[in-house]
């Protein structure tokens, strides 16, 4: 398993979220959902100026094996999607946190990521799941 | 709790990830399955299929007793090794199974059998063996494991003794010897030319280390869905189970109506013939992007069918799919995915042959 970055927030259902500095919030899903769910093979972004809420379904991926809800970590405007992932939607495979993040959202309300999770609680929810 | 092979704790020093399938404890994949896919379609890979049923039958009425049991005509199995795929069907034409029957001697038949159903098929085997007098010995002493790819063969062969290598060299397609105290039979579930070789327990850890040596890349269950899918090849269960009669599952080729063999689910299948079979199994190719998978709905100029086997195909990089559908021309066929219409081909299959796409995929 990779280490979990510091400066991520996770949701329960995988997803991570990292605040840059310019006040824009980058989404991806962890290094253990990718894991679940093995090779990927297609992602459905969402579209740039798509408004998302926060725990609302608005990208899909799929794996050989199954397809998989991303859910939004905070509610706001789609500013960016990593239109990469088109044809090499396994970079979240070998990059998870990195050059497989999905999509950018700028938050219309940053009080939502109080929410989410910080690494060492989502490590430990993944501990609990493996028990 | 579920079973494990033999080889249970070879795949998981090897860092499996290990799934329960039919109840058995069985390799998904090694890391990547698209890779072992590949491994297969461009060199060789490798299979612990010993969940599955092995079940030998002797007496003097097995030939008899298969006449009855199967859709296919064991009249075909002349020569010793020889082999043939075949529905079991239940009086209603449903199929119980679908199985690979091996000709020995007259006294003689092996069958393999699926592994989830192995408990009704049993029951059903041994109830339908009684009034032929045959005995039913389930072979859990055996391994198996299949060797696949275009390199498969000789990988293979080069662990054999001089002997054994002959005569499994020699194997025509669909055929079998035994050498080296191993039964090699010239068959397979992925498209692809290699062997399916049963192998006793005590020695399944060290033949298949062997094969690694040799550079036979371990592949999981993942792998061989996508592979068997891209062969056109049906899954039980999916693709076919006691609700559809052979017709209905694009399995036509494996039904014999030969003269004088009143074999079980006959009539049903002579009726569903003359009136014209109500469903048919299609093969679909979405060339969108997306993945076609098990339960979608599928609409067609007849109305509304499903997707049974459905996928992503490593070889074409595309989706792939069985559907079953009203029967008469599709028309223009659309898969509901999400929500979505999506456009697909029909297309005849299999959509991969021996590492290449077939024409018109």
């Amino acid at each position: 398993m990779s280490e979990i970055p510091g400066d991520l927030k996770f949701m329960k259902s995988h997803e991570w979220a990292r605040v840059e500095d310019d006040g824009l919030i980058r989404v991806g899903i962890s290094d253990h959902a990718q894991g679940l769910l093995g090779d990927l093979v297609y992602v459905e972004l969402p579209t740039v100026g798509d408004s998302v809420q926060a725990g609302n379904a608005c990208a899909v991926v799929e794996s050989v094996k199954a397809a998989s809800d991303v859910y939004a970590p905070v509610s706001g405007e789609v500013v960016e999607v990593n239109a990469a992932l088109g044809d090499k939607p396994e970079t979240i495979n070998e990059d998870a946190y990195g050059e497989g993040w999905i999509f950018a959202v700028r938050p219309s309300n940053k009080d939502e990521l109080e929410d989410l999770l910080d690494p060492d609680a989502y490590a430990e929810l993944l501990d609990s799941e493996e028990h | 709790m579920s079973k494990s092979t033999i080889l249970n704790a070879t795949h998981r020093a090897l860092g499996a990830k290990m799934v329960d399938f039919g109840g058995w404890d069985m390799p998904l994949n090694y890391g990547s399955q698209i890779e072992e896919h590949h491994a297969v379609r461009r060199d060789a890979g490798m299979f612990d299929v010993s969940h599955m049923t092995v079940v030998d039958l002797r007496g003097t009425g097995v030939r008899p007793f298969l006449r009855r049991l199967v859709a296919n005509s064991v009249d075909k199995l002349k020569v010793s090794g020889k082999a043939l795929y075949t529905c079991m069907l239940n009086a209603e034409g449903g199929v119980i199974d679908d199985l690979i029957v091996y000709y020995l001697d007259e006294e003689f038949f092996r069958i393999v059998v699926n592994a989830a159903t192995r408990d009704k098929d049993m029951a059903w085997i041994a109830a339908q063996a009684v009034p032929f007098g045959v005995s039913l010995g389930e072979r859990r002493d055996l391994a198996m494991i299949a060797v696949q790819g275009p390199q498969a063969r000789a990988r293979v062969l080069a662990l054999l003794s001089p002997a054994a290598r002959a005569a499994a060299g020699a194997l025509g397609k669909f055929a079998a010897c035994e050498g080296d105290g191993l039964f090699i039979a010239r068959t397979g579930y992925t498209g692809e030319d290699g062997f399916e070789i049963m192998v006793p327990g005590t020695t399944a850890v060290a033949f298949w280390n062997r094969l690694r040596e040799g550079g036979v890349a371990p592949a999981g269950l993942g792998a061989r869905d996508t592979l068997r899918l891209e062969a056109g090849m049906n899954l039980y269960g999916q693709d076919m189970d006691e609700t559809v009669t052979p017709y209905e599952a694009g399995l036509a080729w494996t039904v014999a109506l030969d003269a004088d063999r009143d074999f079980t689910g006959r009539a049903v299948l002579e009726a569903q013939r003359d009136a014209g079979v109500p469903r048919q199994l299609v093969g679909l190719v979405l060339d969108d992007k997306g993945v076609l998978r098990h339960g979608q709905k599928v609409l067609t100029a007849q109305g509304e069918g499903e997707i049974l086997s459905g996928t992503y195909s490593p070889t074409l990089g595309k989706a792939i799919a069985f559907a079953r559908v009203p029967a008469g021309d599709p028309g223009a066929v659309r898969v509901d995915i999400r929500g979505r219409e999506l456009p697909v081909r029909v297309v005849k299959y299999p959509f991969v042959r021996d590492g290449r796409a077939c024409p018109g995929i």
